[in-house]
């Protein structure tokens, strides 16, 4: 426990503690003028952090929205119709999560490279679409397996057409389903913004929180206080949105992968 | 017969319709990028073009030392991360199923190092590990135990250790809440059949939750196998695979000669390596997986 919340109670605790205090010699562990100094100052040291704040943002909702737009249908349609190859290609989705992006990384940056798109948003968002369509398309399959199909055939009988089903019984009662993926999408994809990003992108101006904060770590004086102010800044989203939905997302989670 | 046979195949035809436009993107970002590197690491591929050479990028990398030093410390990496993640991931679970005050406060707290951005909790790791400000010096330089600041990250075994630390920290959250959730499928009239029979909360464990959750156990250990295989960015922002190459694993030496050098051919060969390792533990873990299913629906 200590362990594991130790890190963030430091970078906390950091962040409020003056630059001096923190570099004093011998070591000290407290200090008496505490305040939220760093937090109106990180902007002026990392000047474009707004934008990286909202770097990261527009690029975890677009991954999301797309993600979903294509995992929507398969998801259907893995839950509903029987096929052939239906479980080979569940596995070779799985088998897909296993693969790291850097795997990945040589072809994709030379076709990025050669249609001129390295350093744009696009070359952040299509890898990271990929990364999170088989988990996706798996967590939505077994929320659209609750569905009872009988609703559907009985609305079929009734003469409704396949989008009438979709639209007046698939899409309400999914509801949570879809809210719970499109946050693991969000969640998933704001959290993978390194590698892509410090690989496909060497561009401020669209530069997601984590690499703009890495490159003020490899400067000679790295103003402590406010990089950590300025991470638990980055950080603060995922984890409200998280402790918020913690409950589903969990149960989601577990039961994907362990039972199936 | 004809009927049914017709709306059969038509169904099929709607399936893969619904599928299709993921499947096609997959094969487009996913399988397509696999088999154009192992194309790539049969030439000499870099910035200024390519050339086919036939096997010479694997022959000089398994010839070289430093190569096989990367694959032996990768696995040794591995080997200590994924236990301390497994035990510790252990140990959690059974104090979060335990009857304790204010559990459901802690379960929540446990999972902060999974959902955080990796490299953001990394920056915050780089200040722990910080050898004159850092906490961890501070407190080692306190109590006598360093006798002067020391930095983690730049001596070869401390490194080592250091980076191991911080693959557990943000591993363990998961296994503990995996474990946790198989703990929780435990039938509780087993434990009740045991407490009547005055077994005691050791008995209770090995015998009864032990055996239970072994095929979790079991799939969350290849998992995690394959998921500290893959672990890139905590090494990357802690030491970029340094002090000389203390630090260095097959994912970072594959990024480090394909984008640090430009040296695409080179990396591919690595990456085909990568690849095909990742392809056994994905290969048992599936079989696995199938294996556990075939029992749970025999049941």
């Amino acid at each position: 426990m200590i362990f594991i919340l130790l890190p963030f109670v430091e970078m906390f605790y950091a962040s409020l503690r003056p630059l001096d205090h923190l570099f004093r010699s011998p070591y000290q562990f407290y200090s008496d003028d505490l305040s939220f100094w760093a937090y109106r100052e990180m902007w002026n040291t990392v000047p474009m952090l707004p934008r990286y704040i909202f770097n990261s943002f527009f690029l975890a909702s677009v991954t999301s929205i797309i993600t979903l737009f294509f995992v929507i249908p398969a998801a259907y349609s893995y839950a509903r119709f029987k096929f052939p190859f239906k479980n080979s290609s569940l596995y070779i989705l799985l088998a897909i999560n296993m693969f790291s992006g850097a795997v990945l990384l040589i072809p994709l940056y030379k076709v990025l490279r050669t249609f001129g798109l390295l350093n744009t948003y696009q070359a952040m968002i299509v890898p990271g679409v990929a990364f999170l369509i088989p988990t996706a398309i798996w967590l939505l399959k077994s929320y659209f397996e609750k569905i009872p199909i009988d609703l559907e055939e009985a609305a079929f009988v009734d003469g409704a057409s396949r989008v009438q089903i979709l639209r007046h019984i698939i899409a309400p009662l999914s509801t949570p389903g879809l809210v719970v993926v499109g946050i693991y999408a969000f969640i998933g994809s704001y959290a993978q913004q390194f590698l892509f990003a410090i690989t496909f992108n060497q561009k401020k101006e669209y530069m997601p929180i984590p690499s703009g904060l890495y490159e003020f770590i490899g400067y000679t004086t790295v103003k402590w206080n406010e990089m950590m102010a300025a991470s638990l800044v980055g950080i603060a989203p995922v984890l409200i949105i998280f402790l918020f939905l913690q409950k589903y997302i969990v149960a989601g989670l577990t039961s994907g992968a362990v039972k199936n | 017969m004809n009927q049914k046979l017709k709306s059969y195949t038509a169904q099929t035809y709607i399936a893969y319709a619904l599928i299709a436009p993921a499947a096609i993107y997959i094969i487009l970002i996913v399988a397509w990028p696999l088999l154009e590197t192992i194309r790539l690491s049969f030439t000499n591929s870099s910035l200024a073009g390519e050339d086919y050479i036939g096997l010479e990028n694997y022959q000089k990398m398994f010839s070289s030392k430093k190569f096989n030093g990367i694959v032996t410390r990768t696995f040794v990496w591995m080997f200590f991360s994924v236990s301390l993640k497994l035990i510790i991931g252990l140990i959690g679970a059974v104090l979060l199923n335990a009857n304790l005050k204010g559990r459901s406060i802690f379960r929540v707290l446990v999972m902060p190092p999974w959902v955080v951005p990796i490299a953001i909790g990394m920056l915050g790791w780089l200040w722990l590990y910080n050898g004159y400000f850092g906490i961890i010096a501070g407190v080692g330089m306190r109590t006598g135990i360093l006798d002067g600041p020391f930095g983690f990250l730049a001596y070869k075994q401390s490194a080592f250790i250091s980076t191991i630390i911080a693959d557990v920290w943000v591993g363990t959250p998961m296994v503990t809440v995996f474990f946790l959730a198989a703990m929780q499928g435990v039938p509780r009239d087993l434990y009740e059949a045991a407490y009547c029979d005055g077994a005691s909360r050791w008995d209770r464990f090995f015998k009864i939750t032990l055996p239970q959750i072994t095929p979790v156990i079991i799939t969350m250990s290849l998992l995690s196998a394959i998921w500290t295989f893959n672990s890139f960015e905590i090494i990357w922002i802690l030491t970029e695979g340094g002090p000389r190459g203390s630090t260095t694993t097959l994912i970072i030496d594959t990024y480090k000669q394909a984008l640090g050098n430009y040296k695409f051919g080179r990396g591919a060969a690595r990456a085909v390596v990568v690849m095909i390792l990742l392809m056994l533990f994905a290969g048992f873990y599936l079989a696995l997986l199938a294996r556990i299913n075939k029992k749970i629906s025999h049941e």
